[in-house]
């Protein structure tokens, strides 16, 4: 069953085409990581997915529903697909646990008890607990970027948008995070996930797709598409990674 | 995770010997000491030095119409006062107007951009005037016809304009981020607001907002012009009868011991709004 379906996506920033005719399916449990140089339109795709940019042409539908129907409310769509930022994007003014627990209050109506207590839990689950009470500003860009999981996870979604979570880490705290989306992975958590790190996509992708120019070029198993590409434009950009010794 | 070893008193650097410490204080008092004395001394050896000195500082009358210079002054200051709560919550109201979007909005928009635009192009004095005489003379019933009341009104109209901007473009600088975020965990346009731009967004312009706080302190004085009792009143009026300014530096020496600790307090302020920022970008 596919939850994320996306078809003949286009999109334009002004007259220049960032998107051009990207289909893409995601299914139940499956994740699917997308690769490709800087400027290549991942982020515009993966905010296409949740409607915080909107598209020219094309249609994309969750679980069936095209995302602008009006019967899929923006209550709906947001609690049913959550998505952490490279820049985290927490809020400076609350603490980790106001952070976590708005949506589900404020959005979701969620009883503060309940909804804290949820939240130590997750925040327990990541070894974020003795964070509960401190403000962003104060925690690492790690645990600030785990903290953003588990804000993205406290309204319980069951589709998980990562744009490139890790890009603004420091190397060593790079490897918390990668476990944190590896353990959501091994709970059957469906994710899409922009990514820099090619060995980390090979770990946990089942699917990988190379973006070149809004295009989709190439989409394979990992095994297939690091060893043994077929576009060239895939060897290149896999060529240019390993020689800047990122894979 | 944290260690027990306590932190350290001093922090670590070069220590400053005492004399480098004392030096400068020495220095520059002195410097300004004898600035002082300089002045003082081209002053009186000034021909007209002894009409002048009973004209402005004359410390018997100062004394004798202190009372009503300070009554007065307690007016300005209370006008001050209520002034700053009204200017802090109207202004906040025009800003989030000219934020919002989407058509159902676009009166508020509309009336707010009018009005911000139409008071900041008006000098206050020229407001006071119209609202202090033009309103009570209007007579409308049900109104009041304090001209206090609608000088202040007035006061109050021009200063939220320039507090609007200010806090707009308070709003303007909270990074997009913080509004994708807030849309992606499904807040709406008002819960993005009130729980993610305006608390930053006011946080950010408090230094300014205390900048337009300092400026309105002796703004109020403009109240004058409508014959309301305030301190620089007070002081006109004895200096018509009797050709002595001494009061007038008596209001003037009041409104510096309400305005400087003002100013004070905004660059203190200032300051600990720069440290804080400089230590999120480290
Ligand atoms: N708000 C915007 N306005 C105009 N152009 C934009 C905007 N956002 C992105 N673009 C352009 O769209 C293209 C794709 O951007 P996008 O952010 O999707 O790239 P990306 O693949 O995520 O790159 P990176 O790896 O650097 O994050 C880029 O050429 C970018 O300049
Ligand atoms: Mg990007």
């Amino acid at each position: 069953m596919n939850r994320i379906e996306i078809e003949h996506l286009t999109k334009y920033y002004g007259s220049k085409l960032v998107l051009d005719d990207v289909s893409l399916n995601v299914a139940e449990h499956e994740v699917v990581c997308l690769i490709g140089a800087s400027g290549s339109g991942k982020s515009t795709l993966l905010r296409c997915v949740n409607d915080l940019v909107e598209f020219d042409e094309g249609l994309i539908r969750i679980d069936g529903t095209s995302i602008h129907d009006p019967s899929l409310s923006a209550v709906e769509l947001y609690k049913r697909v959550g998505i952490v930022f490279q820049a985290y994007n927490l809020f400076p003014t609350m603490t980790v646990l106001d952070n976590i627990t708005l949506a589900p209050r404020k959005v979701h109506g969620t009883a503060k008890d309940e909804a804290e207590a949820y939240a130590r839990e997750l925040l327990g689950l990541f070894s974020l607990e003795e964070f509960a009470k401190s403000y962003p500003e104060q925690l690492s860009g790690g645990q600030q970027q785990r903290v953003a999981i588990v804000r993205a996870m406290a309204t319980k979604p069951e589709l998980l948008l990562l744009d490139e979570v890790t890009a603004a880490l420091d190397p060593e705290l790079i490897g918390g995070v990668l476990a944190v989306i590896k353990s959501l992975r091994d709970q059957g958590m469906t994710m899409l996930i922009v990514t820099h790190e090619m060995g980390f996509a090979r770990d946990v992708a089942d699917r990988v797709c190379f973006l070149d120019g809004g295009k989709i070029v190439e989409e394979a198993p990992p095994a297939k598409l690091f060893s043994n590409p077929e576009h060239p434009r895939t060897g290149q950009f896999l060529q240019r990674i390993i020689e800047a010794g990122r894979l | 995770m944290t260690s027990k070893r306590p932190r350290p008193r001093k922090r670590a650097g070069r220590s400053l010997r005492t004399r480098d410490k004392v030096l400068p204080h020495v220095i520059s008092t002195a410097t300004v000491l004898g600035v002082i004395i300089i002045l003082r001394a081209i002053i009186i050896q000034a021909e007209q030095w002894p009409r002048i000195k009973s004209q402005f500082f004359d410390l018997q009358v100062m004394i004798d119409v202190f009372p009503k210079v300070l009554h007065g002054f307690g007016i300005n200051m209370a006008v001050w006062g209520v002034a700053l709560v009204v200017i802090a919550i109207w202004a906040l109201v025009l800003a989030i107007f000219r934020s919002l979007h989407g058509p159902w909005f676009a009166p508020l928009r509309f009336f707010s951009v009018v009005y911000i635009d139409l008071l900041r192009g008006l000098p206050s004095l020229l407001l006071v005037l119209l609202f202090g005489f033009g309103m009570p003379a209007l007579n409308i019933p049900g109104l009041p016809k304090s001209s206090l009341f609608w000088g202040a009104l007035a006061m109050i109209s021009s200063y939220s304009a320039y507090a609007a901007e200010v806090y707009r473009s308070g709003m303007d600088s909270v990074h997009d981020g913080q509004r994708a975020a807030a849309k992606a965990l499904g807040l709406n346009q008002g819960q993005t607001l009130r729980y993610a731009i305006l608390p930053q967004a006011v946080r950010n312009v408090i230094p300014s907002l205390l900048n337009l706080a300092v400026a309105l302190q002796k703004d109020v004085a403009l109240l004058s012009v409508l014959g309301i009792r305030d301190a620089v009143r007070e002081a006109q009026i004895y200096t018509a009868r009797t050709f002595n300014y001494s009061t007038l530096i008596a209001a003037a020496a009041l409104f510096l011991v309400a305005t400087v600790p003002m100013a004070r307090l905004t660059d203190y302020v200032t300051k600990r709004d720069r440290e804080r920022r400089l230590q999120r970008t480290e």
